[in-house]
């Protein structure tokens, strides 16, 4: 045998064992992911192909039909959905910038290397994302009530002559619902921009104030554009978590006075749980979540897009 | 000018923290407080702390809540830790271009709000509640198992593991170790702060769960601590002093994970965006 066919078939089983080796490598790989994956499928992918089924289906409880896109075409003439959905809108154009300005506010002033108290400033700003929504939401109807401190603080300083009905008020209670979530989260999103900026090079602004820029076009020019990755970031996460609005909502007016609080996530779970079970077009609603979720993020990801 | 803006910088940043702060005054306060002088806006400490315990531990069962949501948030935040991580390695020590198309795929389950999956999710514990009761509707089983893999945390690992030096693995396996071995061995040890901020989020989230808990636990003693709070908020005779104290318990354990651990905290929020 010639010298050059062994090398070969020591090439050959050369590979053959790097084969094997790697089939063997990948093999276990896949067994490491195996239980998320399930997991995930199981109880994310399954239940949304289940929900559009359901979707199709109309009846109480477990008596459901087939009634095609039936459902879809109730929610047009739904009031309480397109309450729901309005609330929800609300909520959303008006508590996400609010908390996204403020959050941005606060990170700049705190990113000053000559401010003092900048640990308690910083951690007293954060401490609210300790508390559960529940525990929260429970203190703020309080604090929010008719005899609540809200009021008395209001009173005292005589920017009001008379007790407001914060909570039965159908404007001053979409008002409390957004001082709570901004309460709760402001703090959150001022962290990430915080951490963000530490990576903002601190020439810039320097050449910027050379060139007589004020701190306001400092901000406009340097600030937001460096740190546009984040904003859009910690707005895709607080849109969606906007459009599932649950526990506040649920915990500080149950949706009232009338419908002028509810979410779409509460409505679903009435739907479900406290009228007359109707899962199909529960399921409906739920998708329109999905839908808007998904618009929602395209939209903004091509704004902070074409601006680069 | 500069003077003023300096004054105006603290001037804004103490409201702002002042309003941060003063609601867990308040609720620290009134735990100490008669109903009655809560409602009349006393914000002084007083003597009532031992009759608002009294009063909260023989009106509702909140030690029994106490443990169901230790119980739950425990056992969440190991299964969570251990499957996450294990995913989280797996994508990304053996990565395969089948794998990553498979982890794109997991990550799009992010956007799945619960609200949508909430119905399907009862619908499936209701059929599991036949054959197999003890993980059906109303059990604490079928109040984790739905939180227990997330893609979040697959996420954090795996962008944490591309920090991990890969000539472990190889030293690992010329040690003859397992494969599982050196995951065992090696990376979890080397991992420690990745995994005490993943815990910290782990556990905060399960503990403060409230929409599928209270869709799937039914009978008083399964209640949990937000379900327990939510009925006592929705009473209609609130005993404000009661429920203040019932609140401290409920906030006591995140907020003690959040003082003593804040910079893990943070990195684990951090974990999500970074990389």
């Amino acid at each position: 045998m010639s010298e050059l066919t062994k090398s070969t078939n020591v090439q050959s089983s050369l590979n053959k064992k790097t084969f094997v080796q790697r089939f063997k490598k990948n093999y276990i790989g896949w067994l490491f992911i195996a239980l998320s994956v399930v997991g995930i499928g199981l109880f994310y992918f399954y239940p949304m192909v289940q929900a559009f089924l359901l979707s199709l289906k109309s009846g109480m409880g477990a008596n459901l039909e087939f009634v095609g896109l039936e459902n879809y075409a109730r929610l047009f003439n739904d009031p309480t959905f397109i309450s729901a959905l309005t609330n929800t809108i609300i909520y959303l154009l008006v508590q996400v910038p609010i908390m996204i300005v403020l959050a941005l506010f606060f990170s700049v002033l705190l990113n000053d290397a000559t401010l003092k108290f900048k640990g308690f400033f910083r951690t007293a700003i954060f401490l609210p994302c300790v508390t559960s929504l529940v525990a929260y939401a429970v203190i703020f109807k309080y604090l929010f009530g008719v005899d609540g401190l809200v009021n008395k603080l209001l009173l005292n300083l005589h920017l009001i002559s008379e007790p407001l009905n914060w909570l039965s008020d159908p404007v001053l209670a979409k008002i409390t619902i957004i001082a709570a979530i901004t309460w709760r989260w402001t703090g959150y999103n001022m962290i990430f921009y915080l951490s963000a900026l530490q990576n903002v090079d601190k020439q810039m602004y320097e050449a910027a104030r050379i060139d007589g820029a004020s701190a306001i076009q400092q901000f406009f020019y340097i600030t937001v554009p460096m740190l546009k990755p984040i904003i859009l970031f910690t707005s895709i996460i607080s849109t969606i978590g906007t459009l599932q609005l649950f526990d506040e909502v649920m915990n500080i007016t149950a949706g009232g006075p009338g419908n002028a609080t509810l979410s779409i996530s509460m409505y679903i779970y009435n739907l479900s749980f406290e009228y007359t079970p109707d899962f199909g077009y529960a399921a409906t609603v739920s998708y329109v979540i999905v839908i808007l979720v998904v618009i929602l993020s395209m939209i903004q990801f091509r704004v902070a897009g074409d601006k680069r | 000018m500069k003077k003023l803006k300096r004054v105006a910088t603290y001037l804004f940043l103490s409201i702002a923290a002042l309003v941060s702060i003063f609601p867990f005054l308040w609720m620290l306060v009134s735990m100490t407080n008669k109903s009655v002088d809560v409602t009349a806006g006393r914000l002084l400490p007083g003597t009532h702390l031992f009759e608002n315990l009294k009063v909260l531990f023989g009106q509702v069962d909140i030690a029994s809540a106490m443990w169901n949501s230790t119980i739950i948030a425990v056992i969440t935040t190991f299964l969570t830790l251990l499957i996450g991580s294990l995913a989280g390695y797996g994508f990304e020590i053996y990565r395969t271009r089948g794998k990553d198309m498979i982890f794109n795929i997991l990550l799009l389950s992010m956007m799945i709000p619960f609200a949508a999956i909430m119905i399907p999710l009862y619908r499936l514990f209701g059929r599991i509640s036949g054959t197999a009761p003890f993980i059906g509707i109303d059990t604490l089983a079928a109040a984790l198992l739905p939180t227990v893999i997330t893609a979040f945390f697959i996420f954090f690992f795996r962008q944490n593991t591309k920090m991990f030096a890969k000539e472990l693995v190889e030293a690992g396996r010329i040690d003859g170790l397992s494969e599982l071995g050196i995951f065992f061995r090696i990376y979890v040890p080397t991992m420690k702060t990745t995994y005490a901020a993943a815990a910290i989020i782990a556990f905060m989230n399960s503990w403060n769960n409230y929409l599928w808990p209270l869709v799937v636990l039914q009978s008083p003693e399964k209640l949990t601590i937000p379900l327990l709070i939510s009925n006592l908020g929705a009473g209609y005779s609130p005993d404000y002093g009661v429920i203040m104290t019932a609140i401290v318990i409920a906030t006591l354990p995140t907020a003690l994970v959040f003082f003593f651990m804040q910079k893990h905290f943070v990195a684990g929020m951090m974990g999500s965006v970074k990389g």
